[in-house]
């Protein structure tokens, strides 16, 4: 590839499109038409953008790639961003999914749909930002930053109880995240270095590791979110905007794991050791009990909700497991879930547009008049179930794998939460699709408009594809992954070998 | 004093000449004009502020003057400069309320360039005489400025509080600099440092360094020297507050840092202390008693309670890169804080009555957009989210604490700046899922421009920020 910065263009695209937008208006005859093409437009033209990451991405190489540094601030923060076999995909993964944020929010958005599209790209500029930093402060920048939008997207075109649903959203992550501010600060005190690629090769003390792990913990777990810190990610699903739920589910669940895997497991290997029982308890318990609270749930887009923190404990669980097939499976988990929760909650918004209501009792017998909704949702629901064949199958697998060989015991609880996944998910289905087309409000339904078939049908396209075909992926994934589990087990042999020659 | 010393001392304190000659010129044309020259001496006084400015950043010029009672270092423009800035911006924004506040006065810009000379002063003293005629200097202005509607029941009430326990608070300080001066036999700091250090120091010292420090933080506001701000800022008409928050509170902060960092530095055990006290303090009721205000300025006041406890973070770990953070804090708060009395003034019905509270700010987005923006990004910056301009202030005094090893300080520090991001959001909440109830008269074209530029800042400072953090590094620069 050449020198061309291709990162801060995908990172700070949609700011052109931010741009653009500030220049049109509202009320015009073609306003609304104007916002959404710009807006359309700027989307896709990133993602197609991004997919250049992708091509000139070097799969061999296990490092850190587009490397792209310099100074910042002045204060030894530099402006350092690069990709590896472990970002690369979650860039691409939210560039992909912001088209279909937009086409979700057509006809759903009446009001102020100017800020409504403003908010969403500069969200996409921080998602971004997220997964290319290389410094740590930049790092944090990016990942906090994206409460911002996220608050005012929820708060204002959310639903009925959106303001308590936006607090908690902000002040659950915020507090997560302050405490990592501190361990970030500690690191950079410790290694002198803001640098994500020297931290990644400098061994923190162990009894250091344990507080920069906990503090860390503190930021991740309330983000991707893992039982018991999860009480926000509901709330704050519900009263979203169909689009902000799947950026919610589809990115932002990601920064938690994302950090997982860079920083506690890549940097505090003894620290992870450690606490992996610790994880492994609080993963099946994620696994079982909101697999159980899943089915109870009357409202849709809860029990979707409910059942991203299920699928979230097999990440969390596949990336302590610290070996290639935890980890691998672990994003491969993510990234399935991305899309699939994401088409999910865009299905919720199909009926949801028809409708307005998200009660599971208001539905019953689709698929009379709606065949290829049904069928969407039935694949959709399939995926997430983990069915052979579906991308949701590979991610759930490759985790159990690498935790059976840990710990056989929380491969045998995980396994149960496939069951209960089953459970929920179907039932949910034939609830709202089969059963006899009685309600008088649902006979007049028509099937998916020509927009609808437009998101819908791509995102089946990719979830069958990578269930079958899943090596584009782990190509992508497999140097970085095998180097990050080689340097872990490094490090613990070392710490092995330093405590056998003190006694 | 010879001619030579003399006229070094003259050429190092030109900035504060040309205030204070400025200042008798200005009152002499006051005087012999009447009461209809009072736009006439607005508009030179910030000329006067101006000069003093320029002349500090284009003639740069280190040393000691008059027998080392005054210090010009870097540490000193950079805060000199900040001053300034704090007050001519909130002289500029008082010309368009200076009728319904009952500002129009020749006597209102002449008591603000006084002001200002003695916070110029302030952060020049090395001595503890120097120090204390400053700080009075600087406070008689304001308690005159803060009484100055003297028509208005709460502008006076506010006159008189801050008169009385500003009388007492220096008091209490004078008592600390007999008794710092009683143990160790001088009033310069560099002389206090020197006799600290070679010999073990006092109880009795300790006790004056108490109240010396107790003074300080009077006029900083910081717990548990706190009880006149919200009365005085709510009460005193809204220009003379956004003043009040600006150049005093760097001035203030600036004496402080100097004395711990210079005159008390050797007994850094000691002082840290009661400097953690009060920071943990100031954080902790900042943001928890906001929560329940109502009036926009009383907000401010617990805003500013609980921002001078993150600067005092800072303070507190007695290090070059602690006072590098302050000083980037202080600027970064004062130029958030101005942006944000900015808002507040323009919080005008449209049928002329200034409104105060919080929920008049409803729906302001879909009222007056740009101002709803700036102050939703100002909000976020108060709160300390990046990439806005007060997370990077947060960060680098939290740097500072985690250096000097004070991890309780830091975390208490972070968990409060959670605690009150949730006022700060309510603003944001107010302004943007709820409904308007009227609108706002339009705003004049200099407060926009105050909030413009504000607003500006704080976002643009990712991008720009570096040389205002060399800068505050190359004054941390003067103590270490």
């Amino acid at each position: 590839m050449t020198d061309w910065p291709i990162l801060s263009t995908v990172t700070f695209l949609p700011l052109v499109g931010v741009l653009l937008l500030l220049l049109t208006r509202e009320d015009g005859p073609y306003g609304r038409r104007n916002i959404l093409n710009v807006s359309l437009f700027t989307t896709i033209f990133t993602f197609v953008v991004s997919l250049f990451i992708w091509f000139g991405f070097d799969n061999s190489n296990p490092g850190f790639q587009m490397v792209e540094k310099h100074a910042w601030l002045g204060t030894g923060i530099s402006y350092h961003l690069g990709v590896d076999g472990i970002s690369m995909l979650f860039v691409i993964l939210t560039t992909f999914l912001m088209p279909f944020c937009v086409l979700a929010s057509w006809e759903s958005v009446q009001k102020r749909l100017k800020e409504y599209m403003i908010a969403f790209l500069l969200l996409e500029v921080v998602m971004v930002g997220v997964f290319v930093a290389l410094d740590v402060v930049l790092f944090y920048v990016f990942f906090e930053a994206t409460l911002i939008p996220m608050f005012v997207i929820i708060g204002v075109w959310g639903g009925k109880d959106r303001v308590y649903a936006s607090y908690k959203f902000f002040l659950y992550t915020l507090l997560g995240s302050v405490l990592m501010m501190l361990a970030i600060i500690a690191m950079y005190w410790q290694a002198g270095t803001t640098d994500i690629t020297e931290l990644l090769k400098y061994g923190f003390p162990a009894g250091m590791q344990t507080w920069l792990w906990l503090a860390c913990f503190a930021a991740f777990s309330v983000k991707m979110p893992m039982w018991p810190v999860h009480t926000w990610l509901p709330d704050a699903h519900v009263q979203a905007p169909t689009a902000g739920s799947v950026i919610l589910a589809g990115v932002m669940l990601k920064l938690g794991g994302y950090g997982f895997v860079r920083f506690s497991l890549a940097m505090f290997p003894l620290a992870s050791e450690y606490f992996a029982p610790f994880v492994f308890t609080l993963s099946v318990l994620a696994i079982i009990y909101t697999s159980l609270v899943a089915m109870m749930q009357v409202d849709i887009k809860k029990l979707i909700a409910y059942s991203s923190v299920a699928h979230m404990g097999y990440v969390t669980m596949g990336i302590f497991a610290a070996n290639v097939q935890g980890l691998q499976g672990a994003l491969f988990q993510m990234l399935s879930h991305g899309i699939v929760s994401g088409a999910l909650f865009l299905c919720v918004g199909v009926v949801y547009d028809r409708l307005h209501t998200r009660e599971i009792a208001a539905y019953g017998g689709l698929v009379n008049n709606m065949p290829k909704y049904a069928v969407a949702f039935m694949i959709f629901t399939m995926a997430n179930v983990g069915l052979p064949g579906t991308s949701g199958f590979i991610g759930e697998f490759l985790t159990i794998i690498g935790v059976f060989r840990v710990n056989t015991w929380v491969a045998l609880f995980a396994a149960t939460g496939v069951i209960l996944s089953a459970s929920y998910a179907l039932w949910l289905y034939r609830r709202v699709i089969f059963g006899a087309l009685e309600k008088e409000s649902l006979k007049a339904l028509l099937d998916l408009s020509a927009r609808e078939k437009l998101i819908l049908y791509p995102l089946i396209a990719v979830t069958i594809f990578y269930g079958f075909y899943p090596a584009p992926i782990f190509d992508a994934t497999r140097a970085s992954v095998d180097l990050m589990v080689n340097n872990y087990s490094a490090a613990l042999q070392a710490a092995k070998d330093l405590a056998l020659n003190v006694h | 004093m010879t001619a030579e010393t003399l006229s070094l001392s003259l050429q190092l304190s030109m900035p504060e000449i040309i205030l204070a000659v400025g200042a008798l010129a200005l009152l002499m044309i006051g005087v012999f004009s009447g009461e209809k020259s009072a736009p006439t001496v607005t508009g030179l006084a910030v000329a006067l502020l101006a000069v003093a400015g320029l002349w500090l950043i284009f003639m740069p010029a280190d040393g000691e003057a008059y027998g080392g009672a005054f210090k010009l270092d870097p540490f000193a423009r950079f805060m000199k400069v900040l001053a300034l800035i704090g007050s001519l911006v909130a002289m500029i924004m008082s010309v368009g309320h200076a009728r319904s506040e009952q500002l129009d006065r020749f006597e209102f810009p002449v008591l603000l360039v006084l002001s200002t000379l003695g916070m110029l002063l302030l952060i020049s003293a090395n001595d503890l005489i120097a120090f204390y005629l400053a700080l009075e200097l600087m406070s008689l202005a304001l308690y005159v400025v803060a009484a100055i509607n003297r028509d208005s029941l709460r502008s006076t009430e506010a006159g008189l509080k801050y008169f009385v326990l500003g009388a007492l608070s220096s008091g209490m300080m004078l008592y600390g600099m007999s008794l710092v001066y009683g143990f160790t036999g001088n009033t310069g700091f560099d002389q206090i440092a020197r006799v600290l250090s070679s010999e073990t120091r006092h109880l009795g010292l300790v006790f004056g360094m108490v109240f010396v420090l107790a003074g300080a933080c009077f006029k900083i506001s910081a717990v548990p020297f706190h009880m006149w701000t919200p009365d005085v800022y709510e009460g005193a008409p809204t220009p003379v507050t956004a003043f009040f928050a600006a150049g005093p509170k760097v001035a203030a902060m600036a004496i402080l840092v100097r004395i711990v960092s210079d005159a008390f530095l050797p007994i850094v055990a000691d002082w840290r202390q009661i400097i953690v006290f009060v920071s943990i303090a100031s954080m902790l009721l900042g943001s928890f008693a906001a929560i329940g205000q109502r009036n926009i300025k009383r907000l401010m006041a617990y805003s500013s309670i609980g921002h001078m406890g993150y600067a005092l973070v800072g303070v507190a770990a007695g290090t070059e890169s602690g006072v590098s953070g302050v000083t980037l804090y202080m600027a970064i708060y004062m130029v958030m804080t101005l942006g944000c009395f900015a808002c507040i003034m323009a919080m005008r019905r449209k049928e002329g009555d200034s409104v105060e509270n919080v929920d008049d700010l409803a729906g302001l987005a879909s009222t007056k957009p740009f101002m709803a923006v700036v102050l939703t990004a100002l909000m976020f910056s108060m709160a300390g989210i990046p990439p806005l301009a007060g997370f990077f202030a947060k960060y680098f005094v939290f740097v500072a604490a985690i250096e000097a090893k004070l991890y309780a300080l830091a975390v208490i520090g972070v968990l409060t700046s959670v605690v009150g991001a949730y006022y700060y959001l309510r603003i944001v909440k107010l302004m943007w899922f709820d409904e308007a109830k009227g609108e706002f008269a339009r705003i004049s074209g200099e407060l926009r421009l105050v909030f413009g530029l504000s607003g500006l800042f704080v976002t643009a400072y990712v991008l720009f920020g570096g040389p205002i953090g060399t800068a505050a590094n190359a004054a941390a620069k003067s103590f270490f």
